[in-house]
């Protein structure tokens, strides 16, 4: 699937939605709980559930990323019961900057 | 990335926290999301094309941010004191313009003859209308547009895309961060980039708002202590006056752990009093431009503490400094053929970034080709990348060849305990090309004259940077958010002196 920033998706299998945040230049193929990750107007059958072993979840605000590859990157918009990934590798949140508020 | 990503974000995942007004009684981040949509179905139903507002901050204030974000148009919240004709100037640059304005208000704005609701009208029906589905636009599309402060020529218009403001959010704001008791002390009116910045910062990181929208140091203070509040942006205007209130004293601020500053430049001795006045709190200075999204670089409690405990003067400057860039933005300083300089180097700051527009209605991009906007403020970077801004380009003083920031000239006048404000300009002059005149206001009860404040200035600076001459005022003009109006003070000066010599 060819990405780019703002794009939104969602899982087949849960309740999983993201934003791209940042989107690699070659096409990558992403996943949640083992399906496709589908754009969010696609219709998805009503019984789904992530695969065994990819049921890590996802957490609302958080940003997930590639362990060694930061062109990637998604922001859970609605959280659910799937484990994102990306090329069948696993995504892993990315520790955010703690900054003052400023305004 | 459309803004209302971020509501329904924070509705989802902190729908039952307070987001605006008092802890007890105030209005839910789900219900605002409620009032969003119902405002934004009120909206759609008209044949508007621009959201405005025209009011005080406060609640309505994000309420009508997301209901035109909800709606798919774009939103101005605009000077609420312009008389009729200047609003009517204003209003004819925007399309199809649908206002909403505090009850105060309504009769001059009636005068523009643009459909208007009171704000009581519009609250009222965004409650009692069935919301309906949110409008697609897409991420480029200007979400809000808002007015320049206009102090060297006249307002312009800069659009901030979804993409840019969104892009700025999700940089600089971890999401739900905030904790349970958080609240936010907003006194910046609402028409400036910091009130949208603080509307959606607030909101990403799940904290309570809570609104003072006449400024007063005791007003100020006494929220402060009532609400508990945790955070504060002030500009430099309100420090100077709640350290002027306080008179030394250490304030009352039981739960108050951060104060940012930013929107004009700040004398260092309001800073050093405040510093004084807040033991125990942290200081930020923030950055920015209308057109770069709010914030762009910020200096942080640890480097304020720092610069003050450094007994490298290097180190120890950098309490003036406006700090390093915040993520996702480069800084770049060029001189005026556009070679990049290097570190202590002073040019005009260049700005890269996701959150930038360094757009204008009627002008376009004015970005170069690899996306560099150019902020006309003059400035250097340190050899560890603190910025240091000298002041805009236009209000450059050239004497006898010599460029002259005025800055540093008024810092050095607000540094003498008789000088409440002052201003440095520039007036025309056969023999230097222009003169420097100081025009300065007295504090209450002190005593000096020209002749002191000048070598007082000589002691300092160099020689080149004596005013050559002082006039004195009781008050200088600012706009609403501590900006001087440098044009107004010029234009003052120059009248007096061709009353002088006619």
């Amino acid at each position: 699937m060819e990405l780019k920033a703002g794009t939104r998706l969602r899982s087949q299998v849960c309740t999983t939605e993201v934003m791209v945040v940042k989107a690699p230049a070659n096409e990558i193929e992403l996943t949640c709980g083992g399906a496709a990750l589908v754009s969010l107007d696609a219709a998805i059958a009503a019984d789904g559930a992530p695969a065994a072993g990819l049921d890590t979840g996802t957490q609302l605000g958080k940003r997930y990323t590639a362990a060694d590859d930061d062109s990637l990157e998604l922001l859970v918009t609605k959280a659910g019961a799937g484990t994102l990934a990306a090329a069948g590798v696993p995504l892993v949140f990315k520790e955010a900057k703690a900054l003052p508020a400023s305004d | 990335m459309s803004l209302g990503i971020l509501l329904d974000m924070a509705a989802s995942g902190q729908g039952d926290r307070v987001a605006l007004g008092r802890a007890d009684d105030g209005i839910t981040f789900a219900r605002l999301a409620e009032l969003a949509a119902g405002g934004g179905a009120v909206i759609a139903a008209q044949p508007v094309g621009h959201v405005v507002m025209l009011g005080r901050n406060g609640p309505l204030m994000p309420h009508l941010l997301f209901a035109a974000a909800h709606a798919g148009l774009p939103f101005t919240p605009m000077n609420y004191r312009l008389p009729a004709d200047q609003l009517t100037e204003l209003l004819g640059d925007l399309d199809r313009p649908f206002i909403v304005a505090d009850e105060d208000y309504l009769t001059v704005v009636k005068q523009t003859g643009h459909p208007v609701m009171s704000t009581t009208e519009f609250v009222t029906a965004a409650q009692s209308t069935t919301p309906t589905e949110a409008v697609y636009v897409d991420d480029s599309a200007p979400a809000v547009m808002l007015f320049t402060s206009g102090t060297t020529s006249k307002p312009k218009i800069v659009p901030l895309r979804h993409e840019n403001l969104v892009s700025y959010i999700l940089g600089t704001v971890e999401f739900g961060s905030a904790a349970e008791d958080d609240a936010a002390l907003v006194t910046v009116p609402p028409y400036h980039v910091a009130a949208i910045g603080s509307v959606l910062s607030n909101l990403y990181s799940g904290r309570r708002v809570v609104y003072l929208p006449d400024f007063s140091a005791e007003g100020w203070l006494a929220l402060v202590a009532e609400e508990n509040v945790t955070t504060a942006m002030v500009v430099p205007t309100m420090l100077s006056r709640v350290v002027e209130h306080l008179a030394g004293a250490v304030a009352n601020a039981p739960k108050l752990r951060l104060i940012s500053y930013g929107g004009a430049r700040m004398p260092q001795p309001v800073l050093e009093r405040a510093l004084a006045a807040f033991p125990n709190v942290g200081f930020v200075n923030a950055y920015g431009l209308t057109e770069t999204s709010s914030t762009i670089a910020l200096l942080g409690p640890d480097d304020h503490r720092a610069a003050l405990a450094a007994t490298d003067p290097k180190e120890r400057a950098r309490l003036g400094s406006a700090g390093k860039p915040v993520p996702g933005v480069e800084m770049q300083v060029r001189d005026d053929d556009g070679t990049v300089l290097g570190p202590d180097e002073v040019g005009e700051l260049w700005v890269r970034g996701p959150q930038v527009s360094g757009e204008y209605v009627g002008v376009g991009s004015v970005l170069d080709a690899d996306g560099w906007f150019p902020t006309k403020d003059r400035a250097w970077l340190d050899a560890e990348g603190y910025l240091f801004i000298e002041g805009r380009s236009d209000d450059t003083i050239i004497r006898g060849g010599e460029n002259i920031a005025p800055a540093e000239i008024e810092d050095a006048l607000v540094s003498h305990p008789a000088v409440l404000d002052a201003a440095v300009i520039g007036i025309d002059d056969d023999e230097w090309g222009q003169r420097l005149v100081a025009v300065v206001v007295r504090r209450e009860g002190f005593a000096t004259d020209a002749d002191e404040l000048k070598s007082y200035v000589r002691g300092q600076l160099r020689g080149s940077r004596t005013p050559d001459a002082i006039v004195w005022r009781t008050e200088l003009p600012h706009t609403p958010t501590g900006k001087l109006l440098r044009r107004e003070v010029v234009a003052d000066v120059n009248a007096e002196l061709a009353a002088l010599t006619s």
